[in-house]
């Protein structure tokens, strides 16, 4: 091969090479700090490499879309879901300081996988080909494995690593295997190739129905939809705070970038056959999402099923398969990552010093104790069960609307309808904030770093929903 | 018109005033901060009016465009205002009626613990309210809906600590009330997407330009979801179970947001888009059915009621529907002509009971322990008289000439609904009347009630003569003949197909005139005339007994609201309740207990996990996933 075929489009990458540069320079950091517990030093140094990676990609917003070695390529879909996870990422970092003791004996370690994962988180939404796909994928699910045990003196945490790794294993595999069978299918890793071969009637047509079959798994898996969701619950509410926070946002982003790539790029000809199973998967996540949340007591847990329930919304995107239904996604990616982090900073804010789980009876009285903290809250549940003009009120807006163009009208009525339903969860927690008595003190584990993200999260999701415009012109769909 | 976003900037400064800085401002200067938006609001609507009349007559529809909201794809909504007869009616009611109340408030509200707290919400619910009546697209209109919801939901809840046993914890009428919503709220949203779909905007002035483009079908069902959307926030069958609940809340909200405002924007929303009406004449039809049905029933039940405020939010149910029979029967002019008289007596009603409820020991409210009030509080007792009288439909008050309107134009489309409508009148004027003489008239049934009750001061008496005023010379807005607000409105919701022959429109306004009287006469028969029981109450002279007597074996239905909260709770409320349990058994809770009983093993942390691993757990979930695949490949390879 051509080496100078290396150095081609290698901007394609920019992003990802910024951060994978960024994170050797922090390990060598923690190696010369060692022993000094400076946890401090080397968060703000995350945060300087994330924000240099935010910089990479907004250098190559505006050119072109170009392909790196026929397996990457840097398309406005491919930057937004990058925005998404970076956000993520810097909001992850925020959110982790002064919350666990093991984080801050071990911050290079922990901040350095957070790095990885959002290489990993990226490379995704960038693939063009399933080998890059599936690395990507194991990239940042190794990375997450460990960020969800590193609260080691919790059983729980430990319990929920082990069960993410397991399940993560199983449903890898699946997922390789069906990338195996398009493979032999298609006679082509690259997208592109495989829709051009399937399209023209070519390739071993009785491999692909199988092949999109696992695959399905695979990625069902990493986006909690039902019934590939068991493992979303109890590895949110196990894992510490941050790392769920930061994880139920990129995951989902990574995740579903991978997957409406790979189905509207390499599979589009086969759309009758894989669109009536999903949008059966969308109905079934959305619902059982929903209405398992109704009964949750723990805070997290809501926010877990809460979370499955968002991935079958999301889901509609993909069963429309149009433009318009895949920027619709991009844009909820983006407004799902301002109000679900924000959540979770609020129940960070809650827990204490690494405590594990928050009661939604912890809540009472908030908005008499800690009024800012829950207007805060107030705004995040209201912008997740979608109520206007808040951020989320647009993305499902938006995606029910690519649904009805796309005569998938009985999707986005269900759809609507869940949300209804979701009102009521979303609603029990402003209701204890503001309608109930505080038992006892609320011990409140502010610092500046939480501080401002909860700030900023709180003006995003409010500035996202008044001048949803200019941010749907800028996140871009396939 | 560049002034008419002012509307909007009194109510939210004076909400974010009140909001960071009312902790320092103190009773007064809140106060004075929140009723002085609501004022200056409601002069910048007047001169809306002003600049509005100032037009030609076919040309009274201004657009204010404010900024580019939303631009996606061919998707546009802008944030802009539409000034035109209908929503400058509206913004006049809203911040007219609610200045008034927000000055009352100040009495009503003296001393309460969240004092700031309260006008804070207040002042966002006006906020809210003229964003949905002032909005020129569907999406902005949503944006308001949700937004009074939202303010409704707070405001009912106010009393979240509160339990008794009219109301259960008060908490849970603002939930009630936010979750029956959002099943209408459900409704809108899918309304606005098949418009968008079938016209291609969003933008009321577009959406019926391009009305043409549905076909009656389309038409019907997005009507049919709009009604949806109107019998939840406008409490009609059959979502209306969340406002005699929402009666929880702090009077002056009652008054404003559960009577005179909020609770129209259903009406309001149906003759904004009477274009759409026009192509789908089964909508219209259902509307009007749904709402002569809900005013009799609503009626019914107010007639057994003995909390006062509860017999009120019965009457506003059923007077309501009034308005929703209205709209349904094309007479959009009329419907809104009521929705402002009723604005008037309702708000001024509840108020007067906000006093007496304030005047007796514990907030009583309970019309069998009052009687004979008039001697301790005879100006509460002229204002509500008032009210009750225009309510009824006394003639030349001003109930009689909007519900007139109303009813004429039922008997032009249908035979029976008029009948309905006018029974209801009946019964309207029988319950006016009643809530009149138990509270005020006849013997005091409890002495303690009225030894200590007491007249309330001048700032929770003074507005309420104004809206006395309005309630008793409303009428003139549109008098028979002369029809000057009819005509106004014209320009906004058309004209109405029908019109009367005189001789006909003076035949009915006389049948209407003898049933009010004839329904307050028997109330007079029933509860002032006649002997007393050994309670006090009256038996009622031997006529009146005799006629209401006939009614008795309806009385428990009516009483108990027909179980209609009964009937919900067993189709709906507890099936999805137990479905989420289902789930909750099925896929949740073994994990908790698992969970639990795990903390135990602190000091083995790892060999617990993995002991976890193997109890069972990580099998099922990969069972599951297993299944999963199973069930995806044969449907997809075998297409099972």
């Amino acid at each position: 091969m051509d080496t100078a075929l290396l150095f081609e489009n290698a901007t394609v990458l920019l992003p990802e090479i910024v951060l994978a540069v960024g994170v050797m320079v922090l390990m060598m950091v923690d190696i010369g700090l060692r022993k000094q517990n400076e946890s401090g030093t080397l968060a703000a140094l995350a945060i300087a490499i994330l924000v240099l990676g935010m910089g990479a990609s907004l250098l190559i917003w505006g050119r072109p879309p170009a392909e790196y070695l026929g397996g990457a390529v840097s398309d406005g879909f491919a930057l937004s879901v990058r925005l998404v996870v970076l956000i993520a990422g810097i909001f992850g970092v925020l959110l982790s300081r002064n919350f666990l003791p093991s984080i801050e004996r071990q911050g290079g370690a922990f901040y350095s996988l957070l790095i990885l994962a959002v290489i990993g988180m990226m490379l995704m939404g960038t693939a063009t080909n399933l080998i890059v796909l599936f690395i990507a994928l194991e990239i940042f699910s190794l990375a997450l494995y460990i960020l969800s045990g590193f609260h080691r003196e919790n059983p729980r945490s430990i319990e929920a690593a082990m069960k993410y790794f397991l399940l993560g294993a199983f449903a890898s595999t699946f997922f390789v295997y069906g990338a195996a069978l398009l493979y032999g299918a298609g006679g082509s890793t690259s997208y592109v190739q495989i829709h051009e071969t399937l399209s023209s009637g070519g390739g071993n047509r009785s491999l692909v129905l199988p092949g999109i079959a696992l695959l399905l798994v695979g990625f069902g898996f990493k986006v909690s939809l039902v019934p590939f969701h068991m493992w979303t619950p109890d590895v949110y509410q196990g894992a510490p705070t941050p790392v769920t926070a930061f994880m139920s946002v990129g995951t989902k982003a990574a995740a579903f970038a991978g997957f409406l790539r790979v189905m509207m790029v390499a599979l589009p000809s086969l759309y009758e056959q894989w669109a009536a199973p999903l949008a059966i998967l969308a109905v079934l996540t959305m619902t059982v999402g929903n209405l398992t949340a109704l009964r949750q007591s723990s805070v997290k847990r809501m926010l877990a099923y809460s979370s499955v329930a968002h991935a079958g919304t999301i889901l509609i995107a993909l069963v429309a398969a149009t433009p318009a239904a895949t920027s619709a996604a991009a844009f909820y990616l983006f407004a799902y990552a301002f109000m679900n982090i924000g959540a979770f900073g609020v129940v960070i804010v809650l827990e204490g010093r690494g405590e594990g789980d928050v009661e939604q009876d912890r809540f009472n009285g908030l908005g008499t104790r800690y009024p800012s903290l829950a207007v805060a809250m107030a705004v995040f549940m209201l912008s997740l069960s979608g109520i206007p003009p808040l951020a989320g009120f647009f993305g499902k807006f938006l995606i029910f609307k690519a649904a009805v163009e796309a005569d998938l009208a009985w999707l986005a009525v269900i759809g609507v309808l869940n949300s209804a339903i979701s009102a009521y969860y979303y609603l029990r927690v402003v209701a204890a904030m503001f309608f109930r008595e505080a038992e006892g003190e609320i011990t409140c584990n502010c610092g500046p770093a939480i501080n401002f993200s909860l700030a900023v999260t709180t003006i995003a999701v409010v500035v996202i929903g008044l001048q949803p415009g200019l941010w749907a012109d800028l996140l871009r769909g396939l | 018109m560049d002034f008419a976003w002012l509307v909007f900037l009194f109510p939210a400064l004076g909400a974010l005033i009140n909001l960071f800085a009312g902790a320092r401002l103190g009773e007064r200067g809140i106060h004075s901060v929140a009723s002085g938006a609501v004022a200056l609001s409601f002069l910048v609507s007047v001169g809306m009016f002003f600049g509005l009349s100032g037009l030609d007559e076919h040309h009274r529809a201004v657009t204010v465009h404010l900024w580019d909201w939303i631009s996606v794809g061919s998707f546009h909504a802008p944030a802009a205002m539409l000034i035109d007869p209908l929503s400058v009616t509206m913004a006049l009611a809203v911040t007219g009626v609610g200045a008034l109340i927000h000055i009352y408030a100040g009495g009503y509200m003296h001393g309460e613990q969240n004092y700031q707290r309260f006008f804070v919400y207040l002042n966002f619910f006006i906020l809210a309210m003229l964003v949905l009546v002032l909005s020129d697209n569907f999406v902005g209109m949503f944006v308001g809906w949700e937004g009074v919801g939202l303010a409704s939901y707070l405001l009912i809840g106010f009393y979240f600590d509160r339990y008794d046993e009219s109301y259960g914890h008060y908490a849970d009428a603002g939930k009630k009330a936010f979750l029956v919503n959002r099943i209408g709220d459900f409704g809108m949203m899918v309304a606005v997407f098949l418009i968008w779909t079938g016209v291609g905007s969003v933008v009321f002035e577009e959406v019926f330009a391009g009305a043409g483009a549905l076909s009656t079908g389309a038409a019907t069902a997005v009507c049919l979801l709009l009604l949806l959307a109107a019998t939840g926030k406008s409490a009609q069958l059959p979502l209306f179970v969340w406002l005699p609940d929402a009666m929880a809340g702090p009077t002056p909200v009652s008054a404003l947001i559960h009577a005179a405002t909020m609770v129209t924007a259903g009406i309001y929303m149906i003759a904004r888009t009477y274009v759409l009406w026009g192509l789908a004449p089964l909508a219209g039809d259902v509307a009007a059915w749904v709402g002569a049905l809900t005013a009799l029933l609503a009626a019914s039940i107010a007639l057994t009621q003995v909390d006062l405020k509860k017999i009120l939010a019965y009457s506003t149910i059923s007077q309501l529907g009034f308005m929703m029979l209205g709209v349904g029967v094309g007479a959009y002019a009329f419907a809104i002509f009521h929705l402002v008289t009723h604005a008037f007596f309702k708000a001024l009603l509840f108020l007067a009971a906000g006093n007496v409820m304030h005047g007796l020991p514990g907030g009583e409210l309970d019309i069998r322990k009052m009687g004979n009030l008039r001697a301790k509080m005879p100006t509460t007792h002229k204002l509500f008289l008032i009210g009750a009288a225009a309510l009824a439909g006394l003639p030349l008050l001003s109930g009689f000439f909007s519900k007139d309107g109303i009813l004429l134009h039922a008997s032009n489309h249908n035979i029976l609904l008029y009948l309905i409508g006018l029974f209801t009148a009946l019964l309207t004027a029988f319950y006016s009347f009643r809530a009149v003489f138990m509270t005020f008239w006849g013997e005091a049934r409890d002495e303690h009630v009225h030894e200590h009750a007491h007249e309330s001061p001048a700032v929770m008496t003074a507005p309420l003569w104004v809206l006395a005023v309005l309630a008793l010379v409303g009428g003139a807005l549109n008098l028979p003949f002369l029809l000057t607000m009819e005509h106004y409105l014209e320009a906004a919701v058309g004209k109405p197909a029908f019109h009367a022959a005189v001789p006909l429109e003076l035949v009915l306004l006389a049948v209407s005139a003898v049933v009010a009287l004839a329904g307050a006469g028997l109330a007079y028969g029933r509860y002032v005339q006649g002997a007393k029981d050994e309670t006090g109450a009256p038996r009622g002279a031997g006529w009146a007994a005799g006629i209401t007597g006939v009614f008795r074996p309806l009385e428990q239905g009516a009483a108990n609201k027909w179980y209609v909260d009964e009937v919900y709770a067993a189709l709906i409320v507890n099936p999805l309740l137990g479905l989420a349990r289902w789930f909750d058994r099925v896929v949740d809770e073994g994990v908790v207990d698992g969970a639990v009983n795990l903390v135990g093993h602190v000091s083995l942390a790892m060999g617990g996990a993995l002991r976890k691993v193997h109890n069972g757990l990580v099998p099922t979930y990969a069972l599951s996933l297993f299944v999963g695949v199973a069930v995806l490949l044969l449907y997809l390879v075998f297409g099972l």
